[in-house]
């Protein structure tokens, strides 16, 4: 073992040395657990991108390469920060800001992922579950009060895109070059990109009473396009990461 | 088959001996060497070389465009959609083909537990084209964090030349024993925990994808090497190093030692960021004539601009040979 230190000094320089990097490696191993406390504490709850496995395997598998990033074509997919701990460099999506509405068709994510911590058997988007919209601000919601809908949806400076099959079947463009007119508002059923995932339904059984509620289905994917479409100042419909349905 | 393994022991962290017998013809070398007239004239062609004021950075410049270009094609393939290499240093496609970090690849499957076959052929593709390469030539060729670090050691140098900052070196082998820490946390934890420090993925990723707040500890790690320890992270701190450095250990590509051409100065283990590889060039240190440097060598070249009789150079084993 002494010759693992090297010869040794009358100067103490080697003893020295020994602490140092006692001290500094343990530092640095110290530094690297740090990523444990935002994980433990759930500072960051992310809604993950689709196809993405169980959250604890996902931080492993994910080589934070950000190849998903990159196919993605409405640039819905950010990679977490320090403050994610071991979430660092793995993606996410902000769905208020730019929601994951299936403009690629094919799940490019997950065909570009390299080590499947987006899932590889899923092959269509209504195969899947990144969590589920709730009714987080009821009284927000413009169709619960029988109101209508004119304008952009968001407001002109909002930068979100999203593909309108009836505008371009290929290309997304920004929401707010897509102003809406509607009697009674339905912008989260109309933009859903899930058939059958939202619907509105009449709140009375009286005909003349023009409120409906949204409605969640079992098919919700969770893609957040409800969530980032919602003209209310806070959304009414909001992403919970990984929920499971209930009727 | 002992030089390897001696080679591989200095790179975990033991310190190179002085060898206690030399092959017949090291002998001769060593003997003529010895010699009072034989030391006047090393004296007197140092003393020259000194006056002359010999200095190129060859292969600096080309390594630096190397690193830059590497990482720009990245930048680019993403940024402007010229789609060559798309991903981050971690794992990426080269034209379409996986290609994964080896470090990144073994801490994602140690934490995951899986065998992730695309990581297989991405590793696989990887471990070619670097032991060919020569290994831990990632790091001087490749790694971004190595060039800031390159720049940090020159203002430290500046520094510690004017006695403002003083070098503190850590033992060699702390690298080993972080290398086992790290390995077993991924297990231990399921999480890829090295990877949340690692300033190359950090860096790899910020300049494709946009500055993060993980920067600061990027910064915080060039600190350490500007004011208080010199190549902290490279010398002592880093596991990627390490993995290339296995890989380099079997390659074709090598700087080599001729020790009759040598004059013992020592220049070359000043500029070296591993002089450890360099021991042989202290007088008496060579057991044989031609020696080819070990695995922890980054084949950065600067050994090879700074040596005044061309005693170390790059060679490709078996093409040198050839040609």
């Amino acid at each position: 073992m002494s010759k693992l230190f090297g010869n040794s000094s009358p100067d103490g320089e080697e003893r020295r040395r020994f602490l140092r990097s006692v001290l500094w490696g343990g530092a640095m191993a110290t530094a690297s657990l740090l990523g444990f406390i935002p994980v433990v504490k759930r500072w960051t709850e992310r809604l993950r991108p689709p196809g993405a496995i169980v959250e604890h395997e996902f931080l492993a598998a994910c080589i934070k390469c950000g190849q998903c990033v990159q196919v993605c074509p409405v640039q819905a997919i950010k990679l977490g920060d320090a403050k994610d701990g071991y979430g660092l460099g793995v993606p996410y999506i902000d769905a208020r800001t730019q929601a994951c509405d299936f403009s690629c068709d094919a799940l490019q994510c997950i065909l570009a992922c390299p080590t499947g911590a987006l899932n590889h058997t899923l092959s269509a988007k209504e195969q899947v579950h990144m969590g589920l919209a709730r009714l987080s601000n009821p009284d927000g919601c413009l169709a619960r009060q029988g109101k209508g809908f004119k304008g952009q949806a968001r407001g002109a400076n909002f930068p979100g895109i999203h593909r309108y099959a009836e505008v371009d079947r290929w290309k997304p463009i920004p929401i707010a070059d897509h102003p809406y007119d509607l009697e009674s508002c339905d912008l989260c059923v109309r933009e859903c990109p899930i058939k059958g995932a939202i619907s509105m339904q009449p709140m009375t059984d009286d005909p003349a009473d023009r409120r409906r509620t949204p409605v969640i289905a079992a098919d919700c994917t969770g893609c957040g396009m409800c969530e980032m479409i919602c003209p209310a100042e806070v959304p009414v419909l909001t992403i919970e990461p990984r929920a499971v349905w209930r009727a | 088959m002992k030089k390897l393994l001696d080679g591989f022991l200095v790179m975990l962290g033991k310190t190179p001996v002085r060898p206690e017998t030399y092959s017949p013809e090291a002998q001769a070398i060593l003997d003529a060497k010895r010699t009072p007239a034989a030391r006047e004239e090393r004296k007197r062609l140092i003393a020259e070389e000194k006056a002359a004021g010999h200095k190129s950075h060859f292969w600096r410049n080309w390594r630096w465009i190397s690193i830059i270009l590497v990482n720009l094609l990245f930048v680019l393939s993403f940024r402007i959609d010229i789609q060559v290499v798309e991903g981050a240093l971690t794992g990426s496609r080269f034209v379409g083909f996986h290609m994964a970090d080896l470090n990144s690849a073994l801490q994602v499957m140690l934490a995951y537990k899986h065998v992730v076959i695309n990581l297989v052929i991405g590793t696989s593709t990887v471990l070619f084209l670097w032991w060919l390469a020569g290994g831990r030539t990632f790091c001087a060729w490749v790694c971004p964090y190595h060039l800031l670090a390159e720049i940090a050691e020159q203002i430290h140098l500046k520094l510690a030349a004017k006695g403002l900052v003083k070098d503190h070196p850590l033992h060699r082998g702390t690298r080993s024993v972080l290398y086992v820490i790290f390995a077993l946390l991924a297990v231990a934890t399921g999480y890829t925990v090295f990877e949340f420090i690692s300033p190359v993925g950090i860096l790899s990723r910020a300049f494709t994808y946009g500055a993060s707040i993980a920067l600061v500890w990027v910064g915080f790690l060039l600190l350490i090497e500007v004011f208080y320890s010199r190549r902290f992270w490279c010398r002592y701190i880093c596991p990627i190093g390490m993995t290339y450095g296995v890989v380099g250990a079997f390659s074709p590509v090598k700087v080599t030692y001729d020790m009759e051409k040598c004059l013992h100065e020592g220049e070359c283990r000043k500029v070296c960021m591993v002089p450890h590889v360099l021991s042989m060039t202290r007088m008496g240190y060579a057991d044989e004539a031609k020696m080819d440097i070990g695995a922890d060598c980054t084949r950065c070249g600067m050994c090879v601009e700074v040596c005044p009789t061309k005693a170390l150079k790059f060679e490709i084993k078996g093409l040198s040979k050839l040609l």
